[in-house]
């Protein structure tokens, strides 16, 4: 750490309260986010690795945790392409309504989950609004593993977005006009141009959309049907294996997603600190 | 690190002459091209003739209309009226990419995600297919430009990890790959300090030297212009004010504009009566010639006076400030009581505070 | 007036042409599948909400919130908010204080942790104070013995949406605080001024609508969770149920139109939290922090 001699916390700074900040959130941290999980992971060690790995193998958890995973894959992939397109409608063009529009793709972080989950699940249903429509086609939506993808791609809308969107908002026009003169037909200027600039930025709002997807719970288990090996997501099983007072299962199963989200985490850490050093900081 | 600048560039110029044959230099002729936006005029009616292989300058003040008019020319910008030909045929209904123009930008809008060589080999990998190069010809010919920029060994780095001066180069040989038909700079070392200006400069002049593109350049730099440039077009308020080379638009500027926009002035207010030029109840001794009778504004060089005895009728004023300019002094002049000022050098024997000096301009002008 | 309708957005300094956008068919394309799409995901199930509760009618919608039960789980939401959104506010100002205005070590991971809760599922935000405080938990027996309940209670509750809404005003903070730098609290001490005067008059104008755009984004969170509030809560009708919960319970009696009534207050907060992001992010973009300009 350059600037900080010896063994000093801090760089000396006249500026006061340093103490009370930094000793106030580090405790909160500690109190509220890091002794609890850190019981968890102390827990899930009390199982040993044998008892923590029948657990996380048992079929039952191994469909869950599949079921979570490769549909929040799908879902985050969709929301790649689309929230890419997106991102580029409401950067690029000039539309009505379109402020309302864009002000709109927050919805999934603003609409309490269980709200979501049966609005979805009213539409998607046999008799509801859509899904009235597709039944007679023998497409079912909810109640199956596609209902829990609609319900994914809902909450994880806005990640790509708002990640794109800055990025897109940023790039440089001049870039553009180059490739022009370059003689790339618009075609061959975005896909060979722009997209790989930001692909960093699709990448990173992936990863969130992803976590976020494997995590979720709210807006899943109403339009899910819950049907163990089928359509049953990891935390319900995690829900269902507290209600049974399975607290070791929970535990183990809930150390995994934990492991998931980490890796996800330094993912995006990753992606973004090799965006840094290829495209710079601007 | 800019050694480059001072390699000889013999050892390149038989595989330069390969390089270039295939596309030979266009005139590029505009007629009348003005261009508005909205309500305000960027460019009212220019009119340029370029010959093939020349050096063009476009120089002028922020907002003069020069970038609009080199955007133009690259088929970037469309104007509201008038024409642009290429060796007589008409260049505005070709697109841009259909156009052939290399453009070097500013900013100069590297792609950040390829490395130098994709970087210059883009205009070539896009084109179609019946026309694009293979591979490994696009690979030779780019890695030939990079080492004409001098840049040999650099050609796995990313934009990112050039220096201003190296990035520059890129961008030129990316446009250069394209064999344009014509070249175009804009503002080509805005971006770059003065050492490395300066070295580029003449590394420029030499690669046109040799390539023998029609270059057009903007530049708002008046020493980057009349040191570089075959003729320099002086633009203000979208309007050509003058076109001449850089002798001819230094030593005779044909409009006040001109002459205080290039190189350093100093105004008078003076009166043209019966041949005689007056300044204020004063004649002075500057033959009037063609001049009509009436006001005029006299301009003259700072370093392009002499002091005259006190019998002679010159610009007479009091010294009340001095200043060391580079190798020389300058004397602030205060004249008739202080209505006017003027800024002259003068031999060091002058120097004095409140001594009054006579001066007469050996070179001047007078605007009416 | 349809040209004008999907023109593209001009370049800066008016000198956009047809070269850096698409032909008007590509664009009527992109615009038709994004709209669409939006329209599909998000309009629809917002819509759903106010239909399915007006569905058997006014006065019904009217009884289902005002019945007994949703009267006590809105009190209960309220309360849980009162207390998490403040909680979170103090601790993102500490937070935003250390991280924008010192220079230490470990900074960088103090950071990361902030924005911790965000990747871990609502449901473990649960199970982890169960397996703390529960009966069966770390602290369960201590706490049996001395007659406090945390879990399936106010402050389990509590606790699960404070964990789950932790990052939201720090991390409005903490980027807006950093490129403010420090020089004008450096002005204010020079001239004077003592800590805590710098402190509230000084740095807290500097920042208060990026605070205030944080507090509105903890608040829909805490207002509107779910899973991690469904663990510890215990489901006690008119108890422990928040908003929420009581949606759920209500759905999962096959009570829809009540469900949805009471969904649609949550549906309204998530709206009135839309108007004042998109407010703020368009009056007052300069003045919250820069990941959030668009």
């Amino acid at each position: 750490m350059a600037g900080i001699s010896g063994l000093a916390l801090k760089r000396p700074s006249v500026i006061p309260g340093f103490g009370l900040a930094f000793g106030f959130a580090l405790t909160y941290l500690g109190l509220i986010v890091l002794i609890p999980l850190g019981a968890m992971v102390v827990k899930a060690a009390s199982l040993g690795l044998a008892g923590f790995w029948d657990i996380v193998t048992n079929p039952r958890t191994v469909a869950a945790l599949r079921l979570s995973f490769v549909t929040s894959l799908i879902a985050a992939g969709i929301n790649a392409v689309f929230g890419v397109v997106i991102a580029w409608v409401l950067v690029r063009y000039r539309f009505p309504a379109k402020r309302l529009l864009d002000a709109f793709v927050d919805l999934p972080f603003a609409l309490p989950t269980a709200v979501a989950g049966i609005a979805l699940t009213a539409i998607y249903a046999p008799n509801g609004w859509i899904g009235s429509w597709l039944a007679p086609l023998g497409i079912k939506v909810a109640y199956t593993p596609l209902g829990i993808l609609i319900a994914l791609v809902f909450i994880g809308l806005p990640f790509v977005v708002r990640t794109v969107q800055p990025v897109l908002e940023e790039f440089d026009r001049e870039i553009e006009e180059a490739a022009a003169t370059l003689g790339a037909r618009r075609d061959q200027t975005i896909f060979r141009v722009v997209l790989p600039a930001l692909i960093p930025a699709i990448l990173t709002g992936f990863a969130l959309a992803l976590a976020r997807a494997v995590g979720e719970y709210g807006s899943v288990i109403f339009i899910a049907g819950n049907i163990p090996y089928v359509s049953e997501i990891a935390p319900l099983l995690i829900v269902i294996r507290l209600e049974e007072f399975g607290y070791a299962e929970a535990t183990a199963i809930g150390t995994a997603m934990l492991l998931i989200s980490f890796g996800l985490l330094v993912f995006v850490h990753v992606v973004q600190a090799w965006r840094r050093r290829r495209f710079g900081n601007d | 690190m800019d050694a480059w600048a001072s390699t000889s560039f013999n050892r390149l110029s038989g595989e330069q002459s390969r390089l270039h044959k295939e596309e030979k230099p266009v005139d590029v002729t505009v007629q009348n091209v003005a261009r508005s936006f909205g309500t305000t005029a960027a460019l009212h009616g220019v009119s340029l003739d370029i010959r093939a292989g020349e050096l063009i300058a476009l120089l002028g003040p922020s907002g003069s209309g020069k970038t609009t008019l080199l955007r133009i020319l690259a088929g970037l910008d469309v104007p509201t009226s008038g024409r642009v030909l290429f060796d007589g045929d008409d260049a505005l209904g070709l697109t841009v990419q259909e156009r052939n123009v290399g453009l070097v930008f500013q900013s100069y809008a590297l792609f950040r995600h390829m490395t130098v060589l994709e970087n210059v080999g883009f205009g070539l990998r896009v084109r179609p297919r019946a026309r694009r190069p293979s591979r490994s010809e696009i690979k030779r010919r780019s890695l030939e430009l990079l080492e004409l920029v001098q840049l040999s060994g650099l050609e796995k780095r990313y934009p990112t990890q050039l220096s201003g001066g190296q990035r520059q180069r890129v961008a030129f040989a990316r446009a250069l790959a394209i064999q344009p038909r014509v070249l175009l700079l804009d503002e080509p070392f805005g971006a770059l300090d003065a050492k490395v200006r300066r070295d580029l400069r003449r590394w420029l002049r030499e690669i046109h030297d040799r390539t023998g593109h029609t270059t057009v350049f903007v530049t708002h730099d008046q020493e980057e212009a009349l040191e570089l440039a075959d003729r320099v077009v002086v633009l203000n308020n979208g309007k050509i004010e003058q076109v001449g080379t850089p002798d001819e638009i230094y030593d005779e500027p044909n409009s006040p504009f001109v002459f205080s926009f290039i190189g350093e002035s100093s105004v008078l207010p003076v009166h043209v009566r019966n041949g005689q030029v007056w300044l204020e109840d004063r004649p002075l001794d500057l033959p009037a010639g063609t001049l009509r009778d009436g006001p005029g504004q006299l301009f003259l060089r700072p370093h392009d006076v002499d002091v005259v005895s006190k019998a002679r009728n010159g610009i007479s004023g009091i010294v009340t400030t001095v200043r060391r300019h580079g190798g020389s002094r300058r004397f602030e002049l205060e004249i008739d009581q202080g209505r006017e000022h003027i800024e002259v050098e003068l031999p060091e024997s002058e120097r004095s505070l409140q001594s009054s000096v006579a001066v007469l301009p050996r070179r001047w002008r007078i605007y009416q | 007036m349809t040209n004008l309708s999907m023109a593209p957005v001009p370049a800066p300094a008016g000198r956009g042409t047809e070269v850096t956008t698409e032909t008007r068919p590509v664009r009527a394309l992109l615009i038709g599948i994004a709209v669409a799409f939006l329209a599909l995901f998000l309009l629809l199930p917002l819509g759903a909400v106010f239909v399915e509760a007006f569905r058997v009618g006014a006065s019904a919608y009217f009884d289902a919130i005002s019945e007994p039960d949703a009267l006590a789980a809105i009190r209960l939401t309220l309360i849980v908010a009162a207390i998490a959104v403040p909680t979170n506010l103090v601790f993102g100002l500490a937070a935003a204080w250390a991280i924008a205005k010192f220079e230490f070590r470990g900074k960088s991971l103090l950071n990361a942790l902030i924005d911790l809760p965000f990747s871990v599922s609502p449901v473990i935000a649960g199970l982890i104070y169960v397996l703390l405080f529960g009966a069966q938990g770390y602290l369960g027996p201590y706490l049996q013995s001395h007659d406090i309940q945390i879990v399936f209670a106010l402050p389990g509750i509590v606790l699960a949406t404070i964990f789950v809404t932790v990052p939201f005003v720090a991390r409005e903070l903490v980027p807006l605080m950093q490129e403010q730098g420090t020089q004008d609290e450096e002005a204010a001490l020079s001239l004077g001024a003592s800590g805590w005067q710098t402190f509230f008059r000084v740095t807290l104008p500097n920042v208060r609508w990026a605070l205030l755009y944080g507090v509105v984004l903890c608040n829909a969170r805490a207002m509107g969770e779910f899973g991690a509030v469904s663990v510890v809560s215990g489901h006690i009708r008119g108890k422990t149920n928040t908003m929420p919960l009581h949606v759920e319970i209500l759905y999962n009696e096959y009570n829809f139109a009540a469900a949805f009534a009471v969904a649609s207050l949550l549906a309204l907060l998530a709206l009135f939290t839309l108007i004042v992001k998109a407010t703020l992010e368009w009056r007052y973009a300069g003045q919250i922090a820069a990941s959030r300009r668009h």
